[in-house]
């Protein structure tokens, strides 16, 4: 692909068969962003109703119960496979991937386009669940033998997990070969930048763990159309494997979507703390390895008192505990690259500080869910969301946003408004905080998460109506942070190359939008050059 | 930088340290207790390294502000021994910690685990949407009511009627899932008389907010009376 008279127009006319035909990183990556963030929307909204729901005992917008449980699957299953996934390994892997190691584009095109719509079918797919009659109500888990036996619809959520699975499948194998074979000369891999390595793990776990996933949905659908018994217990089957299989791949799936935010934020602290990362090869090798080697044997410590053996679990506790060691060596890594920085606080820089302390809460709160016997208090309360709204909703959210305003002004040309940005950051910042810990205190008091009501906990009916307060904050914030984006692109500066004074192979010599074939010139690096090559 | 991950150590060893010594507990365990007591000190140790993380970033953000537009931070980097230092180090405190919480847990554990010898034991069913609670001795039966007697340990014997579903009493902090087709188990130790919440906390379809029951710990007479009455009466369903 050679740059040509078009690529100067690129910006100028709008065609939406080029937009469906595009075979063009950028556009695929654009392509993720808009159809994740409207599951982001949706999801949301469903979390919204669901809370306004809560705020007192009895109904309070709906009397259906099934309603609400169809909300919750919807929120679930949307979350994380419409939204946090497709934005990470779909919108930012495709836009940064080839930018990053100075590549014109990703190793093949056309399943790259293949990939973004397997995803925007399992889109449409899900959005199924409004209009069918008998949607599912199953969580996004699908534990059987209810969800082989509930008048809702299975079907439609394994072939909604099969699609974005496929998706991922392709993207991955797409990914994992334009990283290994298409960097450019002198983007050796101990300079690639922290994102390139967080997105090749997350690959490669997805490409051992989905199939899994699949395997386990689509038998659930056998199980309950057409009369197989994986899992019916009265037929010698058995209902743990599914939760086996499950986990076995949901858990890895955790860190799908924490490695490449992590890298988004150590993205963002190198560049605005104008810092190399603070051990490089250590959060490399120790850090994001160990998460990937780690993260597929610890699956169990989601089924403790499922009916798994006692050892089971004592191993899993260990393992589990493990876990903290990768982990906390990148928390290391992260506060580390602020050591003597050029700290400046720029709405992306606001989020990735915001993310530090969002994620010590979230991960910290999930020592206790490792520790089996006191797991068996907290586990199917409150705690559990509380945990993992702190530690992967809320914390990949505040990289998902910040990434974005990070990218906005390469991804547009236009730069954002800085104080509806900041104002964005901190209403969003209170709304979680008062949210969610006030999710993980009514967790420790035994409030069970998926009920729609609870008159066996009068007690908490003060809590829960705080708890939904908050989360109208968190709406409040989303609209700004939609609003400050709809202005940037309408009306905001014309952003320069380099707007961040980053060192990066995107800020550095790609324009600000980048055009189709990414670099005017053909790259030069020097021995010296790195994308955190700051001070010198 | 070698003092300073010295200090870091000591500060994120600290809790090992000090709850090492606080041990207790003769005769039957209550996890109760138990758990009560691990929780608390659980919390110390993640608020204390929660702390230490917080508090360095905040004097980092402070300390390295940007004062000048054109200025650049990057000016340190760690030697080869520095960096092994840095991952080693954090990587033994870590697994420190580690270490000394699963050694805690795998005693809490078995104290879960171990029902006592003299434990009195009640089946309970679970069904879609509420508790079928047997007492197999008596011939009793009773749906959402658990009657025991105080000061003895109880052992539940739990199953599934159709579905998944998890048994809970969070005042006792024991929980347990009940699966279709196999028979789990869980205990507590109800020591004073009252009335607890029983409650269903793995999704189970329509009214699973719904499927809950009381626990009703009352004295010893009583629950034999209360048990010779509804012998009588050929279960209380």
């Amino acid at each position: 692909m050679s740059v040509s008279v078009e690529s100067l127009n690129y910006q100028s006319r709008f065609s939406l068969k080029e937009w469906i035909f595009t075979t063009d990183h950028k556009r695929i990556g654009v392509l993720y962003l808009i159809g994740s963030f409207a599951a982001f929307f949706l999801a949301g909204l469903m979390a919204m109703l669901m809370r306004t729901e809560l705020s007192s005992i009895g109904p309070t917008i709906t009397e259906n119960p099934n309603t609400y449980n169809v909300w919750l699957y919807f929120h679930g299953a949307a979350m994380i496979l419409g939204y946090q996934i497709p934005a990470l390994t779909g919108f930012f892997a495709n836009y940064y991937v080839p930018l990053m190691i100075g590549a014109k584009d990703v190793a093949f095109p056309r399943l790259n386009a293949l990939s973004v719509w397997l995803f925007w079918m399992g889109i449409v797919l899900a959005l199924l669940t409004f209009v069918i009659p008998d949607p599912p109500d199953i969580m996004w888990t699908g534990y059987p033998p209810y969800s082989t036996m509930t008048p809702g619809n299975t079907a439609l959520y394994t072939f909604t997990v099969l699609l974005i699975g496929f998706s991922s499948i392709a993207g991955g194998v797409n990914f994992l070969t334009t990283i290994m074979y298409m960097r450019a000369p002198g983007v050796t891999w101990n300079k690639l930048n922290v994102f390139i390595w967080c997105i090749l793990a997350a690959f490669i776990i997805q490409l051992i763990f989905v199939p899994v996933l699949g395997v386990a949905v689509t038998m659930l659908s056998l199980d309950k159309y057409l009369g197989t018994n994986f899992f019916n217990a009265a037929m010698g089957g058995d209902p743990l494997i599914y939760q086996n299989l499950f986990w076995f791949y949901s858990h890895p799936a955790v860190y799908v979507i924490l490695l490449p935010a992590m890298g988004l934020i150590y993205e963002i602290i190198a560049t605005f703390s104008r810092n190399s990362i603070f051990n490089y090869k250590g959060i490399l090798y120790g850090g994001i390895w160990g998460v990937v080697l780690l993260g597929g044997i610890v699956w169990a410590h989601h089924l403790y008192i499922a009916g798994i053996p006692d050892w089971m679990a004592l191993v899993h506790v260990f393992l589990t505990l493990l876990i903290s060691v990768p982990v906390g060596l990148m928390m290391v890594g992260l506060v580390g690259t602020l050591y003597r920085g050029s700290i400046e606080y720029k709405t992306p820089m606001l989020y990735a500080i915001g993310f530090i302390f969002l994620f010590l809460i979230g991960g910290l709160t999930g020592i206790p869910n490792a520790m089996s016997a006191i797991y068996i208090h907290i586990t199917e309360t409150y705690w559990i969301p509380g945990h993992f709204h702190y530690v992967m909703a809320i914390s990949v959210t505040t990289a998902i946003i910040g990434g974005t305003y990070y990218v906005f002004p390469k991804l547009t040309g236009r730069m954002y408004h800085e104080g509806l940005g900041k104002l964005g950051f901190f209403i969003f910042f209170i709304g979680v905080n008062i949210t969610f810990f006030l999710t993980l205190l009514m967790g420790v008091k035994g409030m069970p998460r998926r009920y729609y009501d609870y008159p066996q906990f009068p007690e908490l009916e003060g809590i829960q109506q705080i708890t939904t307060y908050g989360s109208y904050l968190i709406f409040v914030s989303a609209v700004i942070i939609l609003v400050s984006w709809i202005h940037g692109l309408v009306a905001g500066e014309k952003a320069p190359q380099n707007p961040w004074g980053s060192r990066s192979l995107e800020w550095t010599h790609a324009p600000s939008p980048p055009p189709p074939g990414n670099f005017p010139r053909k790259l030069e690096l020097t021995e010296e050059w790195s994308p955190y090559n700051y001070g010198s | 930088m070698k003092d300073r991950s010295v200090i870091l150590g000591l500060i994120l060893l600290a809790p090992i340290i000090l709850f090492s010594t606080a041990h207790a507990g003769e005769g039957i365990p209550d996890p109760r207790a138990g758990w009560n007591e691990l929780w608390h000190e659980l919390m110390i140790d993640i608020t204390l390294i929660g702390l230490v993380f917080a508090g360095v970033t905040v004097y980092f953000m402070v300390r390295y502000k940007r004062q000048r537009p054109d200025e650049e931070g990057g000016s340190f980097k760690l030697t080869p021994l520095g960096a092994f230092g840095w991952t080693l180090i954090p990587a033994f405190i870590f697994m420190a910690d580690d270490i000394f919480l699963a050694a805690k847990n795998f005693e809490l554990w078995n104290d879960y685990r171990n029902v006592p010898e003299n434990a009195y034991v009640v089946e309970v069913e679970a069904y879609m949407w509420g508790w079928n609670v047997k007492y197999p001795d008596e011939g009793i039966e009773v749906n959402n009511e658990m009657y025991v007697p105080q000061g003895r340990p109880i052992m539940v014997r739990l199953t599934s009627r159709d579905v998944v579903h998890s048994f809970f009493i969070p005042d006792f902090r024991v929980k347990w899932d009940a699966l279709p087709g196999r028979t789990t188990y869980l205990w507590f130790y109800p020591k004073e008389r009252g009335e607890h919440v029983m409650t269903c906390t793995e999704y189970c379809g329509l009214l699973h907010s719904n499927m809950y029951g009381k626990i009703k710990v009352i004295s010893q007479d009583e629950f034999s009376s209360w048990i010779e009455k509804n012998k009588k009466e050929g279960g209380a369903v």
